[in-house]
Formats: structure tokens, C-alpha cells, sequence
């Protein structure tokens, strides 16, 4: 318990302190001004989501392959924290792009696939709770799981393949882009802070889903009496 | 600093998001762990 407010306390440091270097540390970008800060939020969730999404993704393969229920917890784990930081980029995206596209949403290819790999883990959550089988569960989510993360290299190619409203990539964007270098620093210290918020995450959610497999045994073996 | 408020709205709705998600987390699994009590102290009486 000590252990975990300690992790706690230096997760919450490490926002403050990327807040504080996306607000006060990093230059205001020239052409969209103060709204531009929103950009280390919303870049290091994006980037942080689908790290978790791979994460569920290794863990369903690895499910498929062992049938081991620990990997069917992961799997679970990651699927919903990486919505629930998927979910603060479409928060912050429309709230970014009102101002300086003038409309809060648009259907291109990179909002439009980030909005179905949304649905698409929310959809894989429901699943879960369609079927009562704890192994038939866990099987078919995996595999759905795994046809899910199809999105996601649709997401990171979005902008590179089609002509989009959202703005170019600055990483593997080819001749033109990338960033300023403390520009550069402040995201990867916010991305830093972001996965270590994911692993506290995780491993919190990750705890839930066990004591849920143990609440399962002991009410199916208090059915039994 | 035009559109600081938009700026300080994002940071808060993302804040807000995870926290409201952590505590979800905890409520969740302390309501489990109370649940798990129950059952053991009905499989004891039961035994």
C-alpha cells in the first residue's frame, strides 16, 4: 500500500512536471500561438494509448497461443487504459482544433480512424460482458482483440498515406517535419510522464481483474455447496 | 496569451478524465476485495 501511494505520488510529479514544461518551459510555436501547448497533452496520450493497445495486442496473442488467464487480465488491462487515454485525445483534440480550424470536428482519415479504434476497444470491453464462460470470454475477446488492433497501423498512417485537416506527422514525417529541440525534450518528458501514468494504471487495473478471477472461483464454489 | 482558457480546459478534462478513472479503479476492486470476504465467511459458516 505504501509502495503504490509512492508510485502515486511520483506519477502525479511527473505530470505536474510535464504540465509545467509544456506551459512555461517550451516556445510558442509561430503560427497557432498559446493553443499549440495542447499539443504535448494530446500527442503523448495518442502516443501512449496505442502503446497500450499493443500491449493488449501481445497479450491476446500470447493468450491464444498459452490459454493462461494472467494474459487474458493483461489483455483487458491495457485494452481499457489505452481507451481511456484514447478517450483524452478526442477530448483535446476538438478543444485544440475550434480555434484554430474554426469547427470542432471533421471527418478525415486520422480523426475518423481514431474515433473507430475508440469504438472498436470499447466494442472489444462489451464483448467481455456478453459472454459468462470465463475461457470462452477470454478466447474470443483475445481474437477479437487481435483483429482490432488492425486499426491502429491505420491510424499511424492516416496522415503519411492521405491529405488531412489534422496536421502532418513530426516524427517519420519525411523531409519537412519534426520540431524544435526543447519542443522535442518537453514532448518526450510528457510521453515519458504518460507511460509512467499507464503502468500505474495498469498494474491498478491489471490487480482489479485478479481479485475479479478470485471472486469468480469462490462464488462458483459457493454455487457447488 | 489569446486562447490560454482553452489551453488550462484541455489540460483539466485530460486530468480529470484519469483521475476520475483511477478512483473508478480503486472503488471497483475495494468493492471486489468486500465481496470476497463475504463469500469466504459464507463458505466457513457453510463448511
Amino acid at each position: 500500500m505504501k509502495k503504490h501511494a509512492l508510485a502515486s505520488a511520483v506519477v502525479f510529479l511527473l505530470l505536474g512536471a510535464a504540465a509545467y514544461g509544456a506551459l512555461f518551459v517550451a516556445p510558442t510555436e509561430k503560427t497557432m500561438g498559446t493553443i499549440q501547448r495542447i499539443f504535448y497533452l494530446h500527442v503523448s496520450s495518442a502516443w501512449t494509448g496505442l502503446t497500450a493497445f499493443f500491449i493488449c495486442f501481445i497479450a491476446n496473442l500470447i493468450y491464444v497461443w498459452r490459454r493462461e488467464p494472467r494474459w487474458d487480465w493483461l489483455a483487458v488491462s491495457a485494452a481499457e487504459v489505452g481507451l481511456v487515454f484514447t478517450t483524452v485525445v478526442l477530448v483535446t483534440g476538438p478543444i485544440w482544433a475550434h480555434p484554430v480550424w474554426g469547427i470542432w470536428w471533421t471527418w478525415d482519415a486520422r480523426l475518423t480512424s481514431t474515433f473507430v479504434l475508440w469504438l472498436l476497444y470499447i466494442s472489444y470491453l462489451l464483448l467481455r460482458t456478453l459472454v459468462e464462460e470465463p475461457d470462452r470470454r477470454a478466447l474470443f475477446s483475445a481474437l477479437f482483440g487481435v483483429f482490432a488492433f488492425l486499426d491502429v497501423p491505420l491510424v499511424f498512417g492516416s496522415i503519411r498515406w492521405w491529405r488531412t485537416q489534422h496536421p502532418q506527422p513530426v516524427v517519420m514525417g519525411g523531409s519537412g517535419s519534426g520540431l524544435e529541440p526543447t519542443m522535442w525534450y518537453v514532448l518526450l518528458f510528457s510521453w515519458g510522464a504518460m507511460l509512467s501514468l499507464m503502468a500505474l494504471l495498469l498494474r491498478a487495473r491489471y490487480e482489479f481483474e485478479a481479485v475479479r478471477g478470485e471472486t469468480d472461483l469462490l462464488q462458483r464454489e459457493a454455487e457447488g455447496m | 496569451m489569446k486562447n490560454l482558457n482553452s489551453v488550462f480546459a484541455a489540460y483539466l478534462a485530460g486530468w480529470g478524465i484519469f483521475f476520475v478513472y483511477y478512483i473508478s479503479i480503486a472503488r471497483r476492486t475495494a468493492a471486489l476485495r468486500d465481496e470476497i470476504e463475504r463469500l469466504k465467511n459464507a463458505l466457513n459458516r457453510g463448511k
